[in-house]
């Protein structure tokens, strides 16, 4: 079974600054890892491979420096990597992302055999919309599952696939017919360890980099800054709260007298709260 | 690509809407359009919290407030409809069909943008639930427009664009974000990040139906069973009215039972911070923040927690933010409501017993 595992790097802290002057985003010399819930999605890429065989390739977008994020994911144990880089996709947003990926997505299609499963994770950390999941599927026409907290059965020769999917206020079991995208909800599971062979083996893998031109975009004008409807018109810094915490006093005072306070303090800030806590007593 | 999204043609000059040029056939869209989560029997608030914000666009715009509704059975939707209308919409679109019973992709996204491209609404709010985020990112594409993600404020510009503001980069910015040659402009907004608007008993609407025009034999997916989080034992901290929480100033895994005492007194739900989950003191579904879970619930005490901004994302929309730290500096007190400078390990054990024998003694005078 071929899978597809499509990982974005991302700044390895959200403590991210604006610019004073130009009002951009300053990413220069903030470390960058692969993002974390793109993690659960190639460890269940990668058990799935273990057990019924095929080849997982992790997939990224970015700058040339995401080669870094793609050579770990090989560390962790993928078959392959594909770098999709230039800059036509700078400027990208989730619509204009969607499309390159769906593209390259065809193009490993074409090369190494067509993916059963593409993985994404739930969301990023940096842009954190989990819009481009849904946007591949739609694009490449895959039955789309997201949230997915476990795959369940995967019947190969009848070509389906069942799943648990966190909905809202619960679990929704799934049964669809492959080729699916799934997008793989956090604490699934737990990343492994690579090996020291397989890091060994990532150091000298080539990565294939592939440009807009390779995975076959003629038309520029769809991919990049000029493929995105939506414009960031204005990044800003929140203003902090002006007003800290109010201290409650506590000098001189027993636990005791200070949790009688902080009670009777909260009852007073929050109308329902005290409320609430009477009908739970009375209900136990 | 069966729905392969038409790409309009792009302003002159390329670089995509940084001017606002809206192209002739867009022009005609009009309207904010709420989409109305119904599922087992229940509008989700957040749908009856954006009719609110729908409202103040639509007044600005000087249009109508719409809402779509999607479900399975005609005569079970009418609480709903009723739902919608006293909390502010002007027209309701209804399509009711036995397929449209359990939320599904397919036939969700199928059934939106039909109603869409009939009708054409210039605004279309989702709430960024999991079904919400699962549709509008689907409808977005199958549109080729733009989609903003968990906005925090919504506002019309005086050229009747929708400016969008929304979190990036785990809360540390903030950003604002047009669709300006594209309709309609989508949107997605948190639970409980609008106020919910006044409901106002008898208003009422015009009812517009729409047929589905889908076959269950051309769905693939089938929904096989749901499971309540009620009926499991699931975790539920992200619906939690109460949670309490401890971090690394607990200091060791047996004192974090000082945290699940007092939740249990309150019948909260407890978490924690990200090193209790690393150090295996605490399950992972447990964790708040970034890279854990989103609570909104009405009372947050966190209890040695030093308030890092990946936690802190996680639990803003908390309605009162009460924290424990022995820290007086610690960064948590410039987002709690309510600080107390102490040690948690005598703190929590006293609130527990305090809110117990409150508990007890109302209980016995009502
Ligand atoms: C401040 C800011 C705000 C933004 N807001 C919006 C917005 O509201 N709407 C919008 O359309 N765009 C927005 N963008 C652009 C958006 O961040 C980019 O389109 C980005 O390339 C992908 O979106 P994401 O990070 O939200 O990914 P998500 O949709 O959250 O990612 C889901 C999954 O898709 C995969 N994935 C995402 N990107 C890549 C990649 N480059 N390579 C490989 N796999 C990938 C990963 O598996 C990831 O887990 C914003 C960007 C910035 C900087
Ligand atoms: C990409 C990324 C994602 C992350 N995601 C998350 C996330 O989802 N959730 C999360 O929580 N963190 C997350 N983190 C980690 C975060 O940055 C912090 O490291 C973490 O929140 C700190 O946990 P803490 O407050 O429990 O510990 P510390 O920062 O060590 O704070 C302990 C606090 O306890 C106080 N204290 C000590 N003794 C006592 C006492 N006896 N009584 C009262 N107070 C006492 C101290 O003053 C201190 O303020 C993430 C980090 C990264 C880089």
């Amino acid at each position: 079974m071929q899978i597809v595992v499509c990982i974005k790097q991302v700044p390895d802290s959200a403590q991210i600054r604006v610019h004073p002057v130009t009002n951009t985003i300053m990413r220069q010399g903030v470390p960058t890892i692969i993002n974390p819930y793109d993690l659960f999605a190639l460890e269940e890429a990668l058990r799935l491979r273990d057990k019924s065989g095929g080849e997982v390739t992790v997939l990224s977008m970015g700058p040339p420096m995401a080669e870094d994020s793609l050579r770990k994911a090989l560390t962790f144990g993928a078959d392959r990597a594909v770098l999709l880089t230039d800059r036509f996709f700078a400027g990208s947003d989730t619509l204009a992302t969607s499309f390159s990926l769906s593209q390259a997505i065809k193009k490993i299609g074409e090369v190494w055999g067509a993916p059963s499963i593409v993985f994404t994770g739930k969301q990023t950390i940096d842009g954190d919309t989990a819009q481009v999941g849904p946007g591949i599927a739609t694009r490449l026409n895959l039955n789309q599952l997201t949230y997915v907290a476990k795959i369940g059965p995967i019947d190969r020769e009848g070509g389906t696939i069942e799943v648990e999917r966190r909905a809202e206020g619960g679990v929704q079991v799934l049964q669809t017919k492959l080729p699916v995208l799934i997008t793989m909800l956090e604490g699934t599971n737990e990343m492994r360890r690579g090996s020291l062979s397989a890091a060994l083996s990532a150091a000298k893998a080539d990565v294939t980099v592939w440009n807009a031109a390779d995975i076959g975009i003629e038309d520029v004008t769809k991919c990049g800054l000029r493929g995105s409807p939506t414009v960031v018109k204005r990044v800003f810094a929140p203003t902090p709260r002006e007003e800290k915490a109010e201290q409650l006093p506590v000098g001189g005072k027993s636990p005791d007298e200070i949790a009688d306070t902080l009670m009777n303090e909260i009852f007073s800030r929050h109308q329902t709260i005290e409320d609430d806590l009477m009908n739970f007593a009375a209900g136990q | 690509m069966a729905n392969a999204p038409k790409q309009q043609a792009r302003p002159a000059g390329g670089r995509a809407g940084m001017k606002k040029e809206l192209p002739e056939h867009f022009k005609a869209y009009r309207h904010v359009w709420v989409f109305i989560e119904y599922e087992h029997g229940h509008v989700h608030p957040v749908s009856l919290e954006l009719l609110g914000e729908g409202r103040k666009l639509a007044e600005k715009l000087d249009v109508e407030v719409v809402g779509v509704l999607l479900g399975g059975d005609k005569s079970e939707l009418e609480a709903a409809a009723t739902e919608v209308y006293e909390h502010g919409a002007d027209v309701l679109y209804q399509v009711a069909d036995p397929m449209l019973a359990h939320y599904r992709n397919e036939t969700y996204t199928k059934c939106l943008t039909d109603l869409v491209n009939t009708y054409k609404p210039e605004i279309l709010l989702l709430g960024a639930t999991t079904l919400g985020r699962d549709l509008a990112g689907s409808v977005a594409t199958t549109l080729a427009t733009g989609l903003t993600a968990d906005c925090t404020e919504l506002a019309i510009d005086d050229d009747r664009s929708l400016a969008a503001t929304r979190p990036t980069f785990g809360g540390s910015l903030l950003c604002t974000i047009y669709t300006l040659n594209f309709r309609p402009q989508m949107a997605t907004v948190r639970p409980r990040v609008m106020a919910m608007p006044k409901r106002e008993p008898g208003r009422t609407g015009r009812l517009i139906e729409h047929p589905l025009n889908m076959a269950e034999e051309d769905v693939v997916t089938k929904v096989l069973r749901f499971v309540a989080d009620r009926d499991s034992n699931k975790v539920q901290l992200a619906f939690a009215d109460i949670v309490v929480a401890g971090g690394l100033g607990l200091r060791s895994a047996e004192n974090f039972q000082l945290v699940k005492d007092l939740a249990e007194v309150l019948g909260a739900e407890y978490g924690c911070s990200r090193p209790l989950v690393q150090k295996g003191w605490v399950p992972a579904e447990r964790q708040i923040g970034q890279t854990g879970k989103t609570i909104r619930p009405k009372l947050y005490i966190a209890a040695g927690i030093s308030g890092a901004i990946q936690h802190r994302v996680g639990v803003e929309g908390a309605d009162l933010i009460v924290a424990i730290n022995s820290d007086p500096n610690a960064p948590i007190f410039d987002f709690a409501h309510l600080g107390v400078v102490a040690d948690a390990l005598e703190v929590l054990p006293a609130l527990t017993r305090a809110f117990a024998k409150h508990l007890s003694v109302n209980r016995l005078a009502g």
